[in-house]
């Protein structure tokens, strides 16, 4: 989880005006936006976080969960420019590995930023 | 999705208004939606749901995926009158995250001692309001008891549509209030949108209690919409 200079949760005008002003900074940047949940999801749908192709961040979509996750996989949409629809949850292996201890099940999408 | 498509968002959420991102989930492919631009529109349905609770969601239209993530502005509160019930008030609205601007043209009564951490206008409605852009996601609400500054807010909120509308005054008051703005060219439609008297029945008595009745009539005006 991310924080602003205020040392509260990034709102989401921060992290939208954020995600522009690296884009227009001339940095590579994705946009990763929670599509979907099931369970006891940590950060509701609509939730983003943006994510430049160094692996800088800010935003959430677990609460701290999974973030680590997005963002390596935010770096190769960067790379690749092609958008990923990513599962997060206790079924699922790779969740299990990153850690949605929780018990809930996260979508996230990830889309470059052009 | 295109930087000038995420710039158009930044700028309709900076200027409060309502507007949805709607993406393809397996393409990519992204475009924006006002609540104005909906006619015509494959996801109209859905996206008119969206604009009415605020909630973002996943649909599928035809045989595609695509995520409608909408945007609509946050509630806020303006009050005329810095008088007792609006110290209460203000307090209030800032535990339930709902930004709040008092406007008193009487600098007497306006006066951040009164009113610690508050955003104050002394200045007349007419001359206050219009920068502010008292909107649809405004609840507007009335306190000073004197027509001179009341009526004018009360005109500005009725035409700017505020989703809440509530003036203090008995049933007297209120109906020597609604003859002057009958007067003034408003019609029966209009005139019922105004709380009055203002707040919940709970039999709310002193200033604090009957802050606590607007505020959770302005509540539950704004649940009861979304809820639809």
């Amino acid at each position: 989880m991310s924080e602003n200079l205020a040392g509260g949760l990034a709102t989401e005008t921060e992290i939208l005006a954020t995600a522009e002003a690296w884009r227009k900074a001339g940095r590579g940047v994705a946009l990763a936006t929670v599509t979907e949940t099931w369970g006891s999801a940590p950060r509701p749908v609509g939730s983003h976080l943006v994510i430049d192709g160094e692996g800088n961040f800010l935003g959430s979509v677990s609460g701290g969960c999974v973030e680590g996750a997005v963002v390596t996989e935010a770096i190769d949409v960067i790379a690749s420019g092609v958008p990923k629809l990513l599962e997060f949850g206790v079924a699922d292996e790779t969740a299990w590995r990153v850690g949605l201890s929780c018990g809930g099940r996260i979508a996230v999408h990830v889309v470059p930023v052009t | 999705m295109d930087l000038a498509l995420l710039s158009a968002l930044n700028r309709h959420r900076a200027a409060r208004e309502a507007v949805a991102l709607v993406t393809d989930l397996e393409s990519g492919m992204a475009r924006l939606v006002t609540p104005e631009g909906l006619a015509g529109d494959p996801a109209a349905e859905a996206l008119a749901e969206a604009f009415r609770t605020g909630k973002s969601s996943k649909v599928t239209v035809g045989d595609r995926d695509i995520f409608i993530d909408v945007h609509v502005p946050p509630v806020r509160l303006i009050v005329i009158g810095a008088v007792h019930i609006s110290q209460a008030l203000a307090e209030m609205a800032r535990l339930v995250e709902l930004d709040c601007t008092l406007i008193d043209p009487r600098e007497a009564f306006a006066t951040p001692e009164r009113f610690p951490n508050v955003r104050l206008v002394a200045e007349w409605p007419d001359v206050a309001l219009p920068p502010l852009k008292p909107d649809r996601y405004t609840a507007f609400v009335a306190l000073t008891h004197d027509p001179k500054i009341d009526d004018p807010a009360l005109t500005i909120a009725l035409r700017a549509g505020c989703f809440y509308i509530g003036a203090l005054g008995s049933r007297k008051t209120h109906a020597r209030r609604l003859e002057r703005l009958a007067a003034a060219g408003f019609s029966e439609g209009d005139l019922a949108r105004i709380r009055a008297p203002i707040g919940l029945d709970i039999g709310a008595v002193s200033p604090a209690e009957i802050a606590v009745s607007i505020l959770a009539e302005i509540i539950g005006t704004q649940r009861q919409r979304r809820r639809g």
